[in-house]
């Protein structure tokens, strides 16, 4: 890890001033990311803002199925959460698959939203809830928000604050995890309002998580498994590495999207 | 034997320490005035160095000094070593190549150590090393063996031509052409031993420690074998002569085999430290321990088996490339050789075989043992063409293997080795039931009905540990003996120190040592320390692999123990007016057998010290040693048997059971055992299943640098195994022991593949069987990125 200084504020105006004030500053929120990135020195930030201490960044508010959870609320918050899996039970699975205890119970959605990482669970589930990402400076929707791989529409002195979001009738998320790092080598996060239906794929997508409309449009008249079968995605728009082929990937999305409607 | 003698379950002594984080390990060693290195390696597979420019890392706070590959050459430290001479079938010596410490004019694998930067804190030398310019030339470079012998490869060292360091063969090549010849049927598979990297979870690291004033070294490193690497280091590098040369192994996390060997870094810290005048500390990053860990396997083989009319097997030929990587590590020549083809016969009264294997340079790390080492690879090339001719020829895998087992003993197999004992018939039976091998149809349907394919295969695998008798391993190359010493000291009091060169680095031998002692005397475990791990205690030792430390390092305990008993029972018959054959040593007691006349244990121990009734011309003390000098390889062999379900719209493949019956001789501590066994199946289901290192084959970037890539096992990946053992006391050493710390992981991968493809329904798998790949060889479409 290079050198760096470390600083702790207490407020999201504290923490936009010093992003200002700053060289290179990163915030740093639950750490997952950010320090084993630094302990490879792979990113060198002058200085380190904690957002950790800012209370109005954390906890969720349940009020009928208007949800909203603030960025600095961990994954394994949500996942604790008797109204999230009440109000949105696909969300609940989500944050129960999501890495290992340890990084539940340290990393936040504000972090993981901000990374973008085309692995990631949340990006599949923003998309499906049509969620709003609440920043310092404005609200952005879902769609405009995922810019693409590690990319946001976040500006330099920008910081999450929220995410929210009308909970669906029904949810459901499943996720292949990559066998090696346990990250989504494809999540599928099916979400069923009165007239829509919307399905948000992440770890799959070569441009980063997307939302396959074929399946929305297919579901949108028959809410079963079966209307999935017969729909195929085209190979040459999916990510391959390693552990994933394209075509596999592509396999992977209409076979998790039929487990995750089994769930919702 | 006592409640804590051989056989009881005694819980480990060491535990306590480990479990609570007290264990004492080489990075919580600091001594004043201690420094810390950083190596600066190479980022290119294969480069010529055409200068190296410090100046920029000189001037950076905190940096003591900058070292190259010239001064340690000018120090006169000399190169590293491949202990096993191997010949090829022409006669010729192997082509050794040059390893130096720290490279001077050429890099050959990324990760290949160029300098070294002692500084005062972990992240100054690092940002030094960062600033270190070296002028690279790049070369084109290979990273499969089977591409580095090819006709135009690039060419690595030059002593090896075409980067072919021997090509060798064992056997009776003549008889098993012939079997070929006439053979009724022929199975014939290409098989690919994966390769992988040890990850033992504590990195390597050293601390070198130069006394001017006494022209004396102290390394603490995380070795095996600590008398090993003293004698390497000084017969061999010339850091210094033995007596002025001091080797500490304290607490090690794990081996595995890649802390056996003696690698630059910890010469580099020694030397170092004689040339910066202060304590050197070097601990590998995760990274480090990717890059440049010996790591293991990397075999390409075709294989050939023949049965006759009968389903008997009359000769199996087995062609085999191994990959040795940039350098020759200290055993890597005997690892694809003596360790591995000697195993090819398996349980199996074969009539002929024949093997053929070349060793190639290539641009990777050193490859060398690796838990199993060699035998491994022979027991998946057997078991996996084993199990396909059943298929093949229609026949029940489990009789075609009891039509071919060997049952009379001792057996003579055509390749060198000499099995004493066992019974293959009572571990199948075993396993078969255990596993309900005949309900699995019945299994399968009811997971076909779920869309779940099921399969079911074994592996009945045969090893060679307690390596191994010094004499017949000299004659096939070794640089060393391969004896254990033991010493024992009793205290006047009765309690008990043994000595032993046996280093213990994750396989409880302070508790099962002691609990031979324990049943031998009668004293409890907790009056017994067993000391090892450091060359200024323990006089010599040849250290822990290849499950040696039961079968030979015991042995040499039981012999020093012989001495110690003999002596306490001359005490005893001298203070008790007996006959000392008449005396019996029972529950920490020396009897007059037959009578009630006695002494306790203790009443004689201080008899040996204060030396005032000792039978006339007796040396006071009670202090014994031995070396024990093995008579033959020892024979551990079991039955594994793997049942899985794949999901065909996935190719997530599931352990449904796992199932080992084993046969490790005589047992000493069933708990540690099965701890053993239980670490050896993870180790060979994450072979099989999930770990494979791969190498960039144009760039030789070593793709799978962490645990993001290369997938270890973990708890969730695996069943709970139900093991079992059976027993046939070894004849060939005292105790009976066979060894079973590497059954697991060379019994487990040719069962897993064997059930999964039972259950994919055809053979066109290779290992780590990932979800891609399993899913691609149901649907056959993409290719695998680990083939
Ligand atoms: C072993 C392991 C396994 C994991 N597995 C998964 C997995 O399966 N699925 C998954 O989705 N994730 C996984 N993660 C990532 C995990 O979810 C992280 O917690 C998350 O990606 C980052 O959140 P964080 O709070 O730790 O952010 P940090 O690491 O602190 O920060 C990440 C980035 O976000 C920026 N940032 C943080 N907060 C804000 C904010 N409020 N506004 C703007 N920018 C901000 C930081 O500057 C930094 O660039 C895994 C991580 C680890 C270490």
């Amino acid at each position: 890890m290079y050198s760096t200084t470390y600083h702790r504020v207490s407020s999201v105006d504290e923490a936009v001033k010093l992003l200002g004030d700053c060289d290179e500053a990163a915030l740093l929120s639950g750490g997952q990311t950010l320090l084993p990135t630094m302990k490879a020195r792979l990113a060198a930030p002058s200085d380190l803002i904690d957002l950790g201490r800012i209370d109005a960044l954390k906890g969720i508010s349940v009020d009928g199925r208007s949800v909203k959870i603030g960025a600095g609320t961990t994954h394994a918050e949500i996942h604790a959460s008797k109204e999230i899996a009440a109000v949105c039970p696909g969300l609940h699975e989500m944050t129960g698959v999501l890495g290992d205890p340890a990084v539940r119970h340290m990393g936040t959605l504000g972090g993981s939203l901000a990374n973008n990482d085309p692995a990631a669970d949340y990006p599949a589930a923003i998309l499906a809830l049509d969620a709003t990402i609440h920043t310092s400076k404005r609200e952005i929707e879902a769609g405009q928000f995922l810019v693409g791989l590690f990319e946001t529409a976040l500006e330099d002195d920008e910081i999450i604050t929220a995410v929210s979001f009308e909970a669906p009738e029904r949810s459901g998320y499943e996720k292949f995890r990559n066998p090696a790092s346990r990250y989504a080598m494809c999540g599928v996060f099916v979400a069923k309002s009165a007239e829509t239906v919307r399905v948000g794929v992440t770890g799959a997508g070569g441009d980063g998580a997307f939302r396959w409309e074929a399946a929305e449009e297919a579901l949108a008249q028959r809410f079963e498994a079966s209307a999935l079968e017969g729909l195929s995605l085209d190979p040459s728009e999916m990510l391959g590495d390693l552990h994933g082929s394209p075509e596999y990937r592509a396999n992977l999305v209409r076979v998790m999207a039929k487990r995750a409607l089994a769930k919702a | 034997m006592g409640i804590e003698g051989i056989g009881a379950r005694v819980a480990r002594k060491e535990d306590k320490r480990f479990i609570t984080g007290k264990g004492r390990y080489v990075d919580d060693m600091v001594v004043p005035g201690m420094k810390f290195a950083a190596f600066v390696r190479s980022p290119h597979a294969h480069a010529k160095i055409n200068g190296i420019d410090t100046s920029a890392a000189e001037g950076m706070p905190g940096v003591i000094g900058i070292l190259n590959g010239k001064q340690i050459s000018e120090d006169g430290i000399g190169d590293l070593i491949c202990g096993w001479m191997i010949h090829s079938k022409d006669g010729s010596p192997m082509n050794m190549g040059r390893w130096r410490p720290l490279a001077e004019d050429r890099v050959r694998y990324v990760g290949d150590a160029v300098a070294v930067v002692v500084a005062d804190s972990k992240a100054r030398a690092r940002d030094a090393a960062d600033a270190v310019v070296v002028d690279y030339e790049e070369l084109p470079a290979v990273t499969g063996a089977v591409d580095a012998l090819k006709d135009g490869a690039p060419q690595i060292h030059p002593e090896a031509e075409n980067n072919l360091i021997f090509d060798w063969e064992l056997g009776n090549g003549e008889e098993t052409d012939e079997a070929l010849k006439n053979a009724a049927h022929i199975t014939e598979m290409k098989i690919v031993n994966n390769r992988l990297i040890p990850n033992a979870m504590e990195t390597r690291a050293a601390l070198g420690v130069y006394n001017a004033a006494e022209d004396h070294y102290t390394c603490w490193t995380t070795s095996q074998n600590p008398h090993v690497a003293r004698l390497v280091m000084s017969a061999f590098y010339n850091v210094a002569p033995e007596n002025k040369l001091r080797i500490i192994a304290p607490d090690v996390g794990g081996g595995f085999g890649s802390k056996i060997y003696i690698y630059p870094e910890e010469i580099v810290c020694l030397w170092a430290s004689k040339r910066t005048g202060v304590p050197v500390k070097w601990v590998a990053d995760r990274t480090e321990a990717f890059l440049a860990d010996a790591h293991g396997r990397d075999h390409v083989t075709t294989v050939k088996l023949a049965t006759d009319a009968d389903h008997k097997v009359t000769g199996l030929k087995v062609d085999t490339v191994a990959n040795l990587g940039a350098y020759m590590s200290l055993f890597s020549s005997a690892t694809p050789t003596y360790l591995y083809a000697s195993l090819l016969s398996g349980q199996y009264a074969f009539p002929a075989v024949h093997a053929n294997v070349r060793t190639a340079y290539t641009n990777t790390a050193p490859v060398d043992a690796y838990r199993g080492a060699g035998r491994p690879e022979a027991t998946y090339v057997v078991e996996r063409i084993m199990e396909t001719a059943a298929r093949e020829l229609g026949l029940s895998p489990a009789e075609f293997r009891r039509k071919n087992f060997v049952r009379e003993f001792p057996h003579q197999t055509p390749v060198i080795m000499n099995y004493d004992t066992g019974d293959f018939d009572a571990s199948l039976d075993a396993a078969l039931k255990e596993a309900d091998y005949e309900g699995f149809p019945a299994r399968k349907a009811e997971a076909e009905k779920r869309g779940m394919k099921r399969g079911i295969g074994m592996s009945c695998y045969i090893e060679a540990c307690g390596i191994a008798p010094s004499k017949a391993v000299g004659s096939l190359g070794a640089g060393v003996g391969l004896w254990e010493s033991a010493e024992v000291r009793v205290n006047a009091v009765g309690t008990i120190e043994v000595l032993t060169g046996s280093h213990s680095h994750g396989q409880g031998h302070e508790t099962t040592f002691a609990q031979l002692v324990s049943g031998r005397i009668g004293v409890p475990i907790d009056s017994i320390s067993i000391v090892h791990g450091d060359t200024d205690k323990v006089q010599m030792g040849m250290g822990t692999y290849g499950s040696r430390s039961g079968a030979v390092g015991m042995s040499a305990i039981a012999k020093a123990l012989d001495k110690v008993e003999a002596k306490a029972k001359k005490i005893a018959a001298h203070q008790l007016e007996a006959d000392e054959n008449d005396i019996v040593i029972e529950d920490g007691t020396l009897k007059v057998a037959g009578t009630d006349r006695s002494l306790a244990w203790n009443e004689v121990t201080l008899a040996a010290y204060t030396g005032h009734n000792l039978p006339d011309g007796m040396e006071p003390g009670l202090k014994e040693g031995a070396f024990y000098d093995p008579q033959n390889f020892t024979f551990p062999a079991g039955c594994y048997i793997c049942e899985v379900e794949v999901d065909p719209e996935t190719g997530r493949t599931e352990i449904i059971q796992f199932v080992a019956a084993d046969d490790f001789g005589t047992i000493i501590n069933p708990t540690i055992v099965e701890g053993q066994v239980h670490g050896g199946i993870a180790q060979g289901i994450g072979q099989a299943m999930l770990e494979g290192c791969l190498y960039d084959a144009e760039s030789g970037q070593l793709v799978t640098a962490s645990y993001q890539d290369y997938c270890m096992p973990r708890a969730d990946d695996l069943p709970s195994f139900k093991v079992s053992t059976t027993e046939t006391p070894c004849t060939s050493n005292p105790l009976g022991i066979k060894g079973c710390g590497e059954a697991g992981a060379i019994g487990s991968p040719p069962a897993f593949m064997n059930a999964l493809t039972d259950a994919v329904g055809h053979n066109d798998l290779t290992m780590p069987a990932t979800p891609q790949s399993v899913w691609a060889a149901i649907n056959g479409t993409t290719p695998d990125a680990f083939a």
